[in-house]
């Protein structure tokens, strides 16, 4: 299906990381969202074949794999289990990415290693209770005091936060400043001053946990920012870029998941005695369903080859994860359309994809960023 | 003991998952623009000897494919998966419609002596067309002892113990090398590739070479009259009690 555009290689990717997801993952995903618990043995799994360190350079531990790699990668992970693809997303494109992007080589040596090969989990704090979409007004303060920061201050709805070692968190040194007075720094999960609280209630993605997390004079030594100070948002933006790549392709993953059960539904129910499939109201649907996954894949792998080649790709991963986004809300709708009532109740797994789509048009807005970088380029 | 070299095959046949069709003139199965992965018990096979390589028991792992073209994506498989080496033995169009057991065996038979390898291990039989004949006639070919179904695999002395599982149970068999096993379901739990070794698989040698490089004739002494659908059941009936049960089955005069 649709390989011609893929390398040996990444058809290769494709297949395992497929046949891995169908048979180990897939089958357990219905019971975490009811469970809401950490599929920790899918990271298990996810570190075997080397995905959870998937684009860290060998040398820091990692499998040193290109980002068309990781599309492929995460796309297959979210069509099984959309929630294990996004506590994937937090740990590697946003901790662990931030670090091997920003890192010092100590720091990289010192963190990445135990992120790659799964035994600790990582988490990225940015948003807090009054700062979403525009986080550059954060309120989580970092003061300097003899070659420490205390952090005070609290986030919100940080994915993976229960379970994590390792935080990348994004704090202010001076409020005036804006948001280049932001810094970037790395915590252990068990810093004094650090407690974190699950959130719970969430309306999809239940397995990949979400929480808050305060910060009480919790001191973390200079040491750990990443880059200048003052640097931290500008790094952020980047490694925010990068990861809409990830979510771009979770998107796709979760389209497709949705398309496949609709597709399997209307080929066996038969309403007045006639196939749903052999209708044509339904068949434009499930047409319309497959080209749009296909267009939104097309341009996840165009902004991972422009990432991969080092050419500038801003626009591109913003316009990738606002379509893809679309699509995969698209089509979880249609598909719980298309199966009736049963889509409606779980153990369908229609309902399921339905809310676990919602998501990813909240996360990380981009259409602003999409009317601002246009403009900008005039 | 002295290190075995390990000959594997990996034949590539249509996914497990995938619905087969008959194709319309009767001539086959519909092939083309469907998922195709390496035989599962060849997948066994596989795992079998990289882990006997693991154990330093193997010196080198050599996957072998016969088939067309796109059996050296199948390849490409077995070295991400622990292959050392492939060889592919290109056979393709009519010429592989009628590839049959025997012409496979003595592929296999030639490569064993240009390779010089002392192991053989097979699947117990290709998905597809479920013939389990191949390891047989293989060992029949280089008059090696052979050990079909196995399900567990140990080296004893100089020589081989393998479990079988036979109609009535398990069966314990020891064998001297050189030898032909062939792999059951219950052998092992093959391995996924790892990213890191998918991309050193690229590295991997990869041969090519036909039947006829290798003197062998694989001409079928069979041909395929026709491939058939298998029939359709018929949609089953409720019955309400027992005696129903009994009176319907007396009718259709099975009882
Ligand atoms: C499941 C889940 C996981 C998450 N994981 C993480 C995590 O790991 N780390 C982390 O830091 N954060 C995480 N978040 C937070 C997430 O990034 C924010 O929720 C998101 O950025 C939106 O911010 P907000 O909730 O404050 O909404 P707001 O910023 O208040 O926005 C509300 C709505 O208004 C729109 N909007 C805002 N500003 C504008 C504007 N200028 N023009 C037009 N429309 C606008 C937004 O698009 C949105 O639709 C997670 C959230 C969820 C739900």
């Amino acid at each position: 299906m649709s390989g011609y555009f893929l390398s040996e290689d990444e058809l290769l990717l494709k297949n395992t990381v497929q046949d891995f997801a169908d048979s180990e993952i897939a089958p357990r995903a219905a019971g975490y969202d009811e469970s809401g618990e950490f599929p920790f043995d899918n990271f298990k799994g996810m570190s075997d074949l080397g995905l959870l360190g998937l684009t860290i350079d060998e040398e820091y531990g990692g499998s040193g794999g290109t980002f068309r790699q990781l599309a492929v990668a995460v796309e297959e992970i979210a069509r099984a289990c959309a929630a294990t693809s996004t506590s994937y997303i937090a740990h590697l494109s946003l901790c662990a990415q931030f670090i091997h992007m920003w890192g010092t080589e100590g720091q990289k040596r010192q963190f990445l290693p135990t992120l790659a090969n799964g035994e600790h989990i990582g988490a990225f704090a940015l948003t807090e209770p009054g700062s979403g979409s525009d986080a550059g007004a954060m309120r989580t303060t970092a003061t300097r005091s003899n070659g420490s920061y205390l952090l005070n201050g609290s986030k919100t709805f940080i994915t993976n936060a229960p379970e994590a070692s390792v935080f990348v968190v994004l704090a202010t040194h001076d409020r005036n400043l804006k948001t280049r007075g932001i810094d970037a720094l790395i915590m252990e999960g068990d810093s004094e001053g650090l407690s974190v609280n699950p959130l719970k209630g969430k309306m999809g993605m239940r397995a990949s946990s979400i929480a808050e997390v305060v910060f009480e004079d919790c001191a973390v030594s200079e040491e750990n920012r990443m880059g200048a100070e003052g640097e931290g948002f500008r790094e952020t933006m980047q490694v925010l870029n990068s990861s809409r790549i990830s979510i771009a392709a979770q998107c796709v993953g979760i389209a497709q998941a949705a398309y496949e059960a609709a597709v399997s539904h209307v080929k066996q129910r038969e309403p007045f005695g006639q196939k749903l499939a052999e209708l044509q109201a339904i068949q434009w649907m499930i047409a319309d369903m497959a080209t749009q996954i296909d267009a939104a894949r097309l341009l996840v792998m165009r902004v991972a080859s422009m990432r991969d080649a080092g050419m500038p790709f801003v626009k591109e991963a913003s316009m990738a994860k606002l379509f893809a986004s679309r699509v995969a809300v698209e089509a979880a709708d249609k598909s719980v359309q298309m199966h009736g009532g049963s889509g409606y109740l779980a153990p369908t797994p229609a309902e399921r994809y339905y809310r676990d789509a919602k998501v990813t048009e909240i996360l990380r807005n981009t259409a602003l960023v999409i009317a601002r970088v246009s403009c900008e380029m005039g | 003991m002295s290190q075995l070299r390990v000959l594997v095959g990996c034949k590539r046949v249509i996914d497990y998952a995938v619905k087969v069709r008959v194709k319309p003139d009767k001539t086959g199965v519909v092939k083309e623009g469907v998922k195709h992965s390496m035989n599962p018990f060849d997948e066994i096979a596989l795992e079998e000897a990289v882990r006997l390589k693991e154990k330093q028991v193997a010196s080198e792992v050599i996957a072998v494919s016969c088939g067309p073209q796109a059996c050296q994506e199948t390849l490409r498989t077995a070295l991400a998966m622990g292959a050392d080496r492939a060889l592919h033995v290109e056979v393709s169009g009519s010429e592989y419609e009628g590839l049959l057991p025997l012409g496979v065996a003595k592929i296999l038979a030639a490569l064993v002596k240009k390779e010089e390898a002392n192991l053989v291990v097979l699947g117990k039989q290709a998905i597809d067309d479920d013939c389990n004949q191949t390891g047989q006639m293989l060992a029949a070919l280089l008059d090696w002892p052979q050990a079909t179904f196995a399900s567990a695999v140990s080296v004893e002395g100089e020589g081989l113990a393998v479990t079988r599982e036979v109609d009535g149970g398990l069966e314990n068999v020891r064998l001297s090398l050189p030898a032909v096993v062939t792999a059951d379901l219950r052998l092992n739990e093959p391995r996924y590739a790892t990213l890191p070794n998918i991309m050193k698989s690229k590295k991997k040698p990869l041969a090519q070479m036909t039947p006829g490089d290798l003197g062998v004739d694989i001409n079928p002494s069979l041909t395929v009259l026709s491939v058939e659908d298998p029939p359709v059941r018929e949609a089953g009936s409720k019955v309400e009690d027992v005696d129903q049960l009994i009176a319907k089955l007396k009718d259709s005069g099975v009882f």
